[in-house]
This record gives C-alpha cells, sequence and structure tokens, in this order.
C-alpha cells in the first residue's frame, strides 16, 4: 500500500512548475489577457519539449504514455499558474476519446500530431453536463447540424469533437463550422458557441459510455487545476498574512486572519489526496472511476470557491483590486466550477450512479 | 501510487481472519468490561497474537514487535468488519509515555496490569480555571516527608468514577515560569482525600467529573520525569491522545447509517432519499467524507513509511470531528420532529442516537483541543504564521 506521488510523479510535476514560473509568469497571463488571446507560441513549445501534450497518448503515437494521475499532476500546475494552455480539451478528453475508438487509422492520424503540438483540438460535449441556450447537435448521415454552447479550447484549434444528441463523438474541421466567441470572467480559457450547417464529420464510433469516459476524465483534471489554483491561493494568502503589518504586527498573527489561513489548508489538504485518488481510478480501479472522479469534480467545485473567498479576504482591499492579480485565480476556479457540470449537477448524478434515487 | 498490500501483509490478513473466524465466539460483548473474565482472557488471547499490546515490549507484558502502521490498520479494519472487541494497549496515552519516559521500576508497575485490563486510567489535566491554557494550571503539590500533598481541582475528567488510577499534572515549582513549574504525578484513585463528582453533559450522560483533592498523599516516587518536567511529560501524552480523535473509519461507517435511514424512512409518504435538498446535502457530505478518508491514506503511507505527516495528519481532528457533527446533523433534518424524541420517548428512532451523536460530536469539537486551538496549531506549525504576541502576565 504506497498512496504517495513517485519520484518521476514529482520529478515531472517540479519541472512543469519550473518552466511554468520561468516563462508563463503573471504578467505574462496579463498581457496574453489584455490582447484577448490565450495562446503563446513560447508556452506551448515549452511544454511540447516538456511531453506535457503527449502524457496519456501511448508511446507507440508518439507520446509518452503516462497516466490520468500524471495528467491530474500537470492540469494542477496549469491551474497554480493560471496558465493559458489547451490541456484538458485536445490533450485529454480528445486523447481519451480516440483511444475509444475502434478505429486505428484515427489514432494513427491524430495521436502523434497532438503529441508533438502540430494540432490542438476543441471539445463540445457541455450538452451532456447541463443544456444551456444550446439546441444540440444532430447527426444524418455523417452530417452535423444544430448549435451548441460552452466548447472548450477552441482558439488556436482546427478540429472539434463534438458529441451529438445520441451520445457519439465525431471530430469536425473547425473551418466548417460557425464559431463565435465567448467571453467568460476568466480570460485564461477559450469557450466558444459553434454553429453546424450540414457539416461533414468522422464518426469516433464510440459507445455512450465512451463519452462517460471523456467527461470523467475532462472533470478530474478540472478538480485538479482548482486545486493547484487554489493552492496558489492560498500560499499567496499566507505570505501576504505573514508581510503586511497593521497596529505594529503582522496581521497572520492575529487569529481572525490566521483562522481563516488554517481553514483553507485544512479544506485544502484533503482535496489533494481526493484529486489523487480519483484520477488513479480511472487506470487503477476503473469500477470506481466515474463516482470517484465525480466526487472530485463537485467538491474540488465547492473547496475551491470557498479558498477563492477567503484567500481574497485575506488580502483585503488589494485582493479586490487589479494589482496583485489575485482574482487570475479566482476566475479561473469560478470558471472550472460551472465547466463540464456544475457541483449540484454532478451531486444528482453521483446519487443516481449510488442507485440511490428510484424515480 | 499502487494501493494493493504487498504479499506478507496479505497473509497477515488471511490470517487474521481465519483467527477470527475461529476465535469470535470468545469475544467479550460490548457491555462487559475490561476486568471480566472473558474480557481478560479474550485480551490475553489477542496479546499472544500479536492483536492487542502488539509493540508493547514482551518484558512488560506486550507481544515485543516492531511498530509497522500498516499491520495496526489492518487490525482494526478486520476487526470491525469482524464486529469483533478490539483488543487494548492499556491506555494510549499512559502507557506510551511510561515507556518513553518513566523509571524502569515504574515501568514494571505500571505497564503490565494496565494492559492485562486490570488498571485502569483518568486524565488529570483541565481545571476550571486552566482549559485551552492548560499550563496555567492551580492544582500544587507540596513536598512533605517522602510525599507530594496535593490540593486542587480538576475538571472534565473522563471515566474518573470508574478509574483505578489518574495520571495527573500538578504545580510543583510556584515561583517557576508556568511551563517550567509542573510535574507528573500517577496514584491510585483510592488514595485518601481524593473526591470525584459526575459532571452531567448536555447529551444527559455522566461522562465527565470534577475530582477534588484535598491533602492527597501521593509517594514522591510516583512521579513520572523529573520534578518541572511534567509539561513536556504531559504533551508527550497529548501527542498520543489527539491520534484518536476524527477518525475517517467512523464518519464512513456514519454515512452508510444515514443512506439506510433515508432509504428507509418517508416523510408525507415519499422517502427521505427522494427529496433533493436533503439529498443533495447527503452527497456533498459524502465528497467531504470521501476526501477525508483518502487523506487518512495518505497519512498512513507517511507513517509506514517513518516519515512525519505533516499538514495532512494535523487536520484530521478539526475536519473529521466538525464532519461527523454535521453528518448527525443531517440524519436529524431527514428525521425531522422524529429526530428531537430522546430519552426512550414513543416512536423514538435509533434510540435517539443522532442526537446523543449530534451533542457529544460538538463535545469531542471542543474536547482534545478545540477547533480554535487546532486552527492555531494548523496556521503556526504547518503554515509558518506568527504566534499572537504575549499579553504580559502582570498586566501593565
Amino acid at each position: 500500500m504506497d498512496f504517495s506521488l513517485s519520484e518521476q510523479q514529482s520529478f515531472l510535476q517540479s519541472t512543469v512548475k519550473d518552466f511554468l514560473d520561468a516563462d508563463a509568469p503573471l504578467s505574462r497571463v496579463r498581457e496574453l489577457a489584455a490582447d484577448g488571446t490565450t495562446l503563446d507560441s513560447n508556452i506551448s513549445d515549452g511544454l511540447t519539449g516538456l511531453g506535457v501534450p503527449g502524457v496519456l497518448i501511448p508511446e507507440e503515437y508518439g507520446g509518452v504514455g503516462l497516466t490520468c494521475l500524471d495528467a491530474a499532476l500537470v492540469a494542477e500546475c496549469l491551474g497554480g499558474a493560471v496558465t493559458p494552455y489547451s490541456f484538458i480539451g485536445p490533450c485529454a478528453m480528445v486523447v481519451q476519446a480516440l483511444l475509444c475508438s475502434p478505429d486505428e487509422d484515427l489514432k494513427n492520424t491524430w495521436l502523434p500530431k497532438i503529441a508533438n503540438g502540430e494540432e490542438s483540438v476543441a471539445v463540445a460535449v457541455a450538452d451532456h453536463t447541463g443544456k444551456r441556450d444550446s439546441h444540440g447537435i444532430t447527426c444524418d448521415d455523417a452530417r452535423l447540424n444544430g448549435q451548441t454552447m460552452f466548447a472548450l479550447d477552441v482558439e488556436g484549434a482546427g478540429h472539434v469533437l463534438v458529441a451529438d444528441t445520441s451520445k457519439q463523438l465525431f471530430l469536425a474541421n473547425l473551418d466548417d463550422v460557425e464559431v463565435i466567441p465567448l467571453k467568460s470572467i476568466d480570460r485564461t480559457r477559450s469557450l466558444a458557441e459553434l454553429k453546424f450547417d450540414n457539416v461533414s464529420a468522422t464518426n469516433l464510433a464510440t459507445s455512450p459510455n465512451d463519452l462517460s469516459k471523456v467527461i470523467a476524465l475532462g472533470r478530474v483534471l478540472l478538480a485538479a487545476d482548482t486545486l493547484g489554483a487554489g493552492q496558489t491561493m492560498l500560499n499567496k494568502a499566507v505570505e501576504y498574512a505573514g508581510e503586511r503589518k497593521q497596529f505594529n504586527r503582522v496581521i497572520g498573527s492575529f487569529q481572525a486572519v490566521k483562522h481563516l489561513c488554517a481553514e483553507m489548508a485544512a479544506d485544502l489538504e484533503p482535496c489533494r489526496s481526493m484529486v489523487w485518488y480519483a484520477a488513479h481510478s480511472i487506470h487503477a480501479i476503473p469500477e470506481e472511476a466515474i463516482l470517484m472522479t465525480n466526487h472530485a469534480k463537485a467538491h474540488l467545485g465547492e473547496t475551491g470557491r470557498t479558498i477563492a473567498r477567503k484567500a481574497t479576504e485575506v488580502h483585503g482591499g488589494m485582493g479586490f483590486t487589479d494589482l496583485l492579480g489575485l482574482h487570475f485565480w479566482f476566475k479561473r476556479i469560478e470558471l472550472n466550477r460551472q465547466l463540464l457540470g456544475t457541483p449540484s449537477h454532478i451531486r444528482a448524478e453521483i446519487a443516481h450512479q449510488q442507485e440511490w434515487v428510484t424515480k | 501510487m499502487d494501493l494493493a498490500y504487498d504479499e506478507h501483509y496479505v497473509h497477515y490478513r488471511t490470517e487474521l481472519r481465519e483467527f477470527l473466524e475461529t476465535h469470535k465466539h470468545l469475544s467479550p460483548g460490548p457491555f462487559e468490561g475490561r476486568n471480566s473474565k472473558k474480557a481478560s482472557e479474550w485480551q490475553q488471547l489477542l496479546i499472544s497474537h500479536g492483536y492487542a499490546a502488539r509493540t508493547i515490549p514482551s518484558e512488560y507484558g506486550g507481544y515485543g514487535a516492531e511498530p509497522d502502521p500498516l499491520i495496526n490498520h489492518i487490525i482494526a479494519e478486520e476487526f470491525a468488519k469482524a464486529g469483533v472487541r478490539v483488543g487494548h494497549s492499556g491506555d494510549n496515552r499512559l502507557v506510551p509515555t511510561v515507556l518513553d519516559l518513566g523509571t524502569e521500576e515504574q515501568k514494571q508497575w505500571l505497564v503490565p496490569p494496565s494492559i492485562r485490563g486490570e488498571m485502569s486510567w483518568c486524565q488529570g489535566y483541565s481545571e476550571p480555571g486552566s482549559g485551552s491554557d492548560l499550563a496555567s494550571l492551580s492544582t500544587r503539590a507540596h513536598v512533605d516527608g517522602d510525599d507530594f500533598v496535593i490540593n486542587g481541582h480538576k475538571i472534565w475528567t473522563s471515566g474518573a468514577q470508574h478509574a483505578d488510577m489518574m495520571f495527573c499534572l500538578v504545580r510543583t515549582e510556584p515561583d517557576a515560569p508556568k511551563h517550567q513549574g509542573i510535574s507528573y504525578l500517577v496514584f491510585s484513585m483510592d488514595t485518601p482525600g481524593i473526591d470525584v463528582r459526575p459532571l452531567t453533559t448536555m447529551t444527559g450522560e455522566q461522562t465527565f467529573n470534577e475530582v477534588f483533592f484535598t491533602d492527597v498523599r501521593v509517594p514522591k516516587g510516583q512521579i513520572i520525569g523529573r520534578r518541572g518536567e511534567g509539561w513536556f511529560v504531559a504533551n508527550n501524552t497529548l501527542k498520543h491522545e489527539r491520534a484518536g480523535l476524527g477518525d475517517p473509519n467512523q464518519a464512513e461507517n456514519r454515512l452508510r447509517e444515514i443512506v439506510h435511514l433515508m432509504q428507509e424512512e418517508t416523510v408525507d409518504g415519499e422517502r427521505l432519499i427522494d427529496d433533493d435538498t436533503l439529498r443533495d446535502r447527503l452527497v456533498q457530505l459524502q465528497g467531504r467524507m470521501l476526501a477525508m478518508k483518502f487523506n487518512g491514506m495518505r497519512v498512513l503511507t507517511s507513517q509506514s513509511k517513518g516519515e512525519e505527516p505533516g499538514l495532512p495528519r494535523w487536520i484530521i481532528k478539526l475536519q473529521g470531528c466538525e464532519l461527523n457533527h454535521q453528518m448527525a446533523g443531517l440524519a436529524i433534518d431527514a428525521l425531522g420532529e422524529l429526530g428531537t424524541l430522546y430519552d426512550r420517548s414513543p416512536h423514538i428512532r435509533a434510540r435517539g442516537s443522532w442526537q446523543q451523536r449530534f451533542m457529544m460530536d460538538l463535545g469531542l469539537i471542543i474536547g482534545g483541543g478545540t477547533a480554535q486551538i487546532q486552527k492555531n496549531m494548523i496556521g503556526e506549525r504547518a503554515l509558518g504564521l506568527p504566534k499572537e504576541p504575549k499579553v504580559s502576565e502582570h498586566g501593565s
């Protein structure tokens, strides 16, 4: 029994973190946000050099063939640095969908290009995690029609992985699709509305169950991203509380402030174990995977919000202004909470999965 | 990350299961005291197989194995699954303290009968004026001939009305700084001058006591550690006590009970679990419970590697007790008015145990270091935030 990270995993995490600290600091994130883009070739080339896009792709398709736990560690780093980088969509959910597909040619075509950073693929599955302002996508004779909301990682993508109303998965060329960018509070992720008018698409020939797996992986990685973002907010709050002085004392010596920090740490630390377990379960304990990834997403959604609020409060007025940029983490956590199923939506799914509900 | 146990642990578990299957008819019932014939024979049987007093050296009546957190975990799990009385190690606060810091003579005197269940213990720490600020305690002991003579008043003393012995903090050096004037004494509860008065708690039970000392004479040799070093000795004991509060296994069992309750009970003819709001709270608590369960696995892994678990360990008491309290609160809300029935009322559910637990958990949130003290420790020791500046003891 060993519930801990391996040396390689700790190394992977510190390597990605060191790169992001050096090459994707907050100042760079600010510039990109001001320019209204999530694309930075220096960041994406660097992460490709570290093998990040191929983390889940088997070696035979040009990837590094690691596990979902490794992917979660990467997502945690990206959340920790609020990095604008399309990871969860193309490098995880799309990879998972392709690996579920029986079509070997598709894998050979796409996986090596994703692994070497040549291709990015957006993901449009939000109709299956709580449909809002969306009519859904239908498929007739390998042609897609309709409209869908909250496609993820759209900027920079050439294609999109899209689920139709019958839970089939398709790859469509974004040149054939009308893309209407959506602006959320979080400028580090690109979202869009997509309109399909008789668009020809490749059917991955996956089962509805495979769509659940794709969503489960997306959910646990969003949870990991929130874990990283929450940890950074906590670290910043502790650091600020240890420096800022009022009444001739550092404010962290006041219990009112110290206890906020302690509560954040006490709430966040078990989340780390939960993300590890849920991500690990995808490969190692598949019968528990859907339940545990759902719990991780819902629980991190709740805990993330509490931490984002308390960490901002510890910073006082400085937390509310743009000066420290704390709001980048706050907003990333808030978007993560709603993406791919809100906490209450997912908890309703959890109750059904355990057959607690009969009606 | 590998959640499978090594082969020798799997083998150990199999043997333990076989043992429990063969011997469980010998296990004493829940209301049988530690000192009964059946209980002492059961304890002796467990010790001889290494299922109780496992790491206590054999010269003091234990099994004498090297510590192994995974083995402890397996033993606890399998006994719980089999519904069989677990063995004990005498007293999980006093015995480790005596083994760490007592003299050879004290070890021989105190450890073997404690392990056999013939010597039970209560803890004389808190006083009416010294709760969270324990080191300010004022029960004093002066030396008279070969004895310490104790005068003072302890409170919140769990089990004092049944215990054979007390380990107790007293002020022996009134002129020393508060942490350096305390000594740690052990004595029989039959010593003349001790008056135990049970305290009724909000649950209606008498689990605590006040203990009054009037010229209680304790031989000088019954001190653990040296005079004035009692605070250091007591911290050793507290370390062992806190390890037990907030156990995630308890939360997991409790959640299972609530699921069952909400599936069986109805309101307006509908099952409680079909109520969207109650069910959402239930799933939310399940998520928190799972996070604490996996946190526990992380702590166990650190301990089995001989590493200090750090933050994951520091938060267990705070989070575990709160989680249990909120679970009991959900069970009560699900039952509505029925959830308030108590004292063998008609229509009572689960013998009123949800209210009992809801209140008892609040006691545990306060006891063993209040939630606020826990947050100070997390803030200062785990996060490195500065301590509150000391207020001058003599005022300004």
